[in-house]
């Protein structure tokens, strides 16, 4: 798709195409992470076949309503079935999907985004701004129970302005708001008596759902007025939920499906001498935390977070827990890809007398903690933590690793316990991530912290439109996370995706897993 | 007769006060389970507000007895209601996997059964043999496995190195019934494998027990052939317990396959409960295990029955 997303520039200082070129220049540093080598040569595209693709995730409780969607397996119908206002494309980069355009006021808390006209839903109604508005307020209203709630607590107003612009007022400035609208809980649904209709699945998006079995199977048809060219090669689309990792494999191998997502670390390398198939590795933001409240004792103190975290083997927990599909994490959730990645701060390692000395600096000799893991966490959490303990004996520090139960891990355990396993998908901006994990007072800020200097730049961050200055001030935040804040970020998991040689695709985004969770509308049949 | 029927009506009677003390057993115990469907539904991104509003919306909020018993009122009229997850009605998400579960019992039944008896009376008739020892060691090694290696070794095998049989049971859409035997085959042929040592080793135990009693030795000093004391002295009276081990069987397929379910992608019931408890969606895992407690209890009723019938004795009591 070519981007003819036209970004006027609000005031003197600030190019929003520069920024957008940075994130270009950093998606292609992503690209580069990749490590498969088979990767599949982008050929030219042609139209036709039925991708099946076998999904890791889902279960009979899936709802169409995009406002509850939680795992990849929601995700990816919901792409297919529909777009949003803005998009991250193969290269890390935000452009407009059924904004054709858009602006942003001085003070970065008035967005204007423009619509493209002549865009139809599934059942023949036109696009128009009240969609947008009816769609948006489906996660705003006090009755929502959506995940983007919080998300959307900073609009003031959402208006028309004629039938093709929508005009968002915040109540303070902030940069990346049009990155927050590509989010794949507010698609664009089309309104039904001024409320957006969540439940039946008809959108503006490449595919028109034709079944849908929550938790076995979603078919769906190639949308024949679909307005983006180039895209949505496919006839037809049968989204499968297999979530045990062999009958994944065996479902691939086999040739019953075409397409596999969290492929099984320890099989990686099997799978791939296995002739007829491909695998994509993508080092992308997912990462995996243990999150410390540090309104806790003896978290409290930072001389004992410091030594926790310098009590841990990263390189070795790589190895092992992710058998080498990932990277070292440096104590904060900016990955490699982003634009503003703070490339010159210097990694932290597995040192048993620095952990020693800040046990010291907090007047302790020894220290024996509770981590609390699951699973549920993240795949390997368990064996993590016994790694855990294992390092940081050396170092004087008794963690004495406590295995949850998977079953409501997030009710009971995480954000309850003072310390234990978690994990994020990573969030495309360097604000969004921070604003919802270690902001003050955020409702998923997991180790309570809450530092004076870091909530000041976030602010300023948000509202800036400058982006050297932007660069400055996340660059700072990165490093005071690092050496402040409650959370050890171990490691970044790599997306692992294989498929049948048959499929064909370009640059495999870094953004979700699944090409940026786009696989039905990016990827075609050779 | 009339006791019979008598019989099957108590029994009738009983299976409802059953069912009815199933189900508060099961609301009672989903409710001791930590957290409820809006925190399970919205996992790690809930927030407070959510967590409220999703409740609000569902009537999580009231107390448990009040929906308990608004459950009950809505079962009574014959309306299962809604999942409480997306909303769909129950018959309409339940219906479609009861059948596939049904189907795949059959499948698997319709191997296992004649398998096992089969080769109970022949592991009879050549006692103590070479092969009355290899049918034993086979079939007791395939019960000891867990059923999830017997499935991985069976794909393997099959569908991976032989590539004879598809190594997932994708049975949805619009495939005919040989197409549908055929994706069946591999899960029907695990449960065969796990099942056929009970029913096998009962029909030898049953008619071996019946070959020291005087009317066989009689049979044999007749002079009549070995298979024929067998099948038409022995068999006949060792019919009860045999029918009671193949019903326990039946049950057993239809309601406990969730693992060769999760393994072959099959879309059945069990799957269905597993995911609906997880998310505490109590309308679904209510319906569910009344199925599961339903087909207990009339495939219980349908042994008994069945035993009664093929027994004098019991059939006409003095």
């Amino acid at each position: 798709m070519t981007d003819k997303t036209d970004i006027r520039k609000p005031g003197a200082g600030f190019t929003r195409r520069e920024a957008l070129a940075t994130g270009a220049a950093a998606g292609a540093l992503a690209a580069g992470l990749s490590l498969a080598p088979g990767m599949a040569r982008a050929a030219s595209p042609k139209k036709g076949g039925r991708l099946r693709i076998g999904i890791g995730q889902g279960a009979t409780t899936d709802s169409l309503d995009p406002a509850t969607i939680t795992d990849t397996y929601m995700q990816v119908v919901n792409y297919g079935l529909r777009n949003c206002l803005t998009e991250i494309d193969g290269n890390g980069k935000l452009i407009g999907e059924l904004a054709e355009s858009f602006e942003v006021s001085k003070d970065a808390a008035t967005w204007t985004f423009h619509l493209r006209k002549d865009v139809t839903f599934h059942n023949g109604k036109t696009l128009d701004a009240d969609d947008v508005i009816a769609s948006l307020a489906h996660h705003r209203t006090e009755e929502s129970k959506s995940a983007a709630k919080s998300l959307l607590k900073a609009v003031k107003e959402i208006k028309a302005d004629g039938k093709n612009t929508v005009v968002i007022v915040l109540e303070s400035g902030n940069a990346d708001f049009p990155y927050i609208v590509s989010d794949y809980h507010m698609p664009i649904l089309p309104a039904k008596d001024g409320k957006a209709d969540a439940l039946s699945g008809i959108g503006t998006g490449g595919y028109i759902l034709d079944k849908f079995e929550p938790g076995v199977r979603t078919f769906m048809k190639r949308n024949p007025n679909y307005w983006k060219k180039n895209v949505a090669w496919f006839d037809e689309i049968e989204a499968l939920a297999i979530i045990d990792p062999p009958a994944r494999v065996a479902a691939l191998s086999t040739g019953e499906v075409d397409v596999i997502d969290r492929v099984d670390r320890k099989i990686v390398d099997q799978l791939k001498r296995q002739q007829g198939v491909n695998v994509e590795e993508v080092t992308g933001n997912q990462h995996y935390t243990f999150p410390m409240r540090c309104d806790q004792d003896p978290f409290k103190d930072n001389n004992i977070r410091m030594a926790l975290k310098h009590a841990l083997d990263r390189e070795e927990m790589v190895r092992t827990v992710l058998s080498g599909h990932g990277s070292v994490g440096n104590d904060h959730p900016i990955g490699p890809s982003q634009t503003f990645y703070n490339k010159d701060l210097p990694q932290r390692v597995y040192d048993a007398d620095k952990a020693k000395f800040y046990l010291k600096q907090a007047g302790l000799s020894s220290l024996k903690v509770d981590l609390s893991v699951a699973d549920a966490a993240f795949d390997g959490a368990v064996d993590a933590g016994v790694l855990y303990k294992e390092k940081a004996a050396k170092a004087g520090i008794d963690i004495n690793v406590i295995r949850e139960p998977n079953d409501g891990y997030w009710s009971n355990v995480w954000l309850v316990k003072g310390w234990c396993a978690s994990y994020w998908g990573g969030r495309p901006t360097e604000d969004w991530m921070f604003t919802t994990t270690y902001a003050a007072g955020a409702s998923w800020n997991e180790s309570f912290w809450n530092n004076e200097r870091f909530n000041q730049l976030l602010l300023a961050g948000r509202t800036e439109l400058n982006q050297d200055k932007r660069r400055e001030i996340y660059y700072e935040m990165q490093q005071i996370c690092r050496d402040d804040s409650g959370a050890v970020i171990p490691m970044f998991a790599n997306y692992i995706i294989a498929s049948s040689n048959k499929v064909q695709h370009g640059k495999v985004a870094a953004n979700w897993d699944l090409d940026g969770l786009k696989v039905c509308e990016r990827w075609w049949f050779a | 007769m009339s006791k019979i029927v008598k019989m099957v009506a108590q029994r009738l009677a009983l299976g409802l006060l059953t069912l009815f003390t199933v189900s508060l057993i099961i609301f009672l115990g989903v409710q001791l389970l930590p957290g409820d469907l809006a925190q399970a539904i919205l996992g790690q991104s809930a927030t407070p507000e959510t967590v409220a509003a999703f409740r609000r919306e569902l009537g999580l909020d009231l107390p448990a007895y009040v929906r308990y018993f608004d459950w009950l009122g809505g079962m009574l009229q014959g309306d299962f209601g809604h999942s409480l997850a997306n909303k769909r009605e129950i018959s309409e998400l339940i219906g479609q996997r009861l059948l596939n579960t049904l189907f795949l019992a059959g499948v698997a039944a319709a191997i296992a059964v004649p398998l096992a008896l089969i080769l109970g009376i022949m592991a009879a008739l050549y006692r103590n043999t070479l092969f009355d020892r290899a049918i034993n060691v086979a079939t007791l090694t395939s019960i000891s496995f867990p059923e999830f290696f017997v499935a991985y070794i069976l794909i393997m095998l099959l569908a991976i190195k032989m590539r004879w049989l598809p190594g997932i049971s994708n049975i949805s859409g619009e495939i005919d019934l040989a197409e549908r035997l055929y994706r069946v085959v591999l899960p029907a042929l695990t449960l065969t494998l796990v099942v056929v040592a009970h029913m096998m080793r009962m029909t030898r135990a049953a008619i071996i027990n019946l070959l020291a009693s005087p009317y066989i030795e009689m049979a044999m000093l007749k002079g009549v052939p070995r298979w024929r004391i067998i099948t038409h002295h022995a068999l006949p009276n060792a019919l009860s317990p045999i029918i009671n081990v193949v019903v326990i069987n039946l049950a057993y397929l239809v309601v406990g396959v969730v693992v060769v379910e999760v393994v072959f992608v099959y879309p059945g019931l069990g799957q269905l409960l597993v995911d609906s408890v997880s998310k505490r969606d109590m309308p679904v895992v209510q319906a569910s295990a009344l199925i599961f407690a339903a087909t207990y209890i009339l495939l219980n009723l349908t042994a008994d029955l069945l035993s009664i019938l093929s027994n004098p004795r019991l059939l006409h009591p003095r």
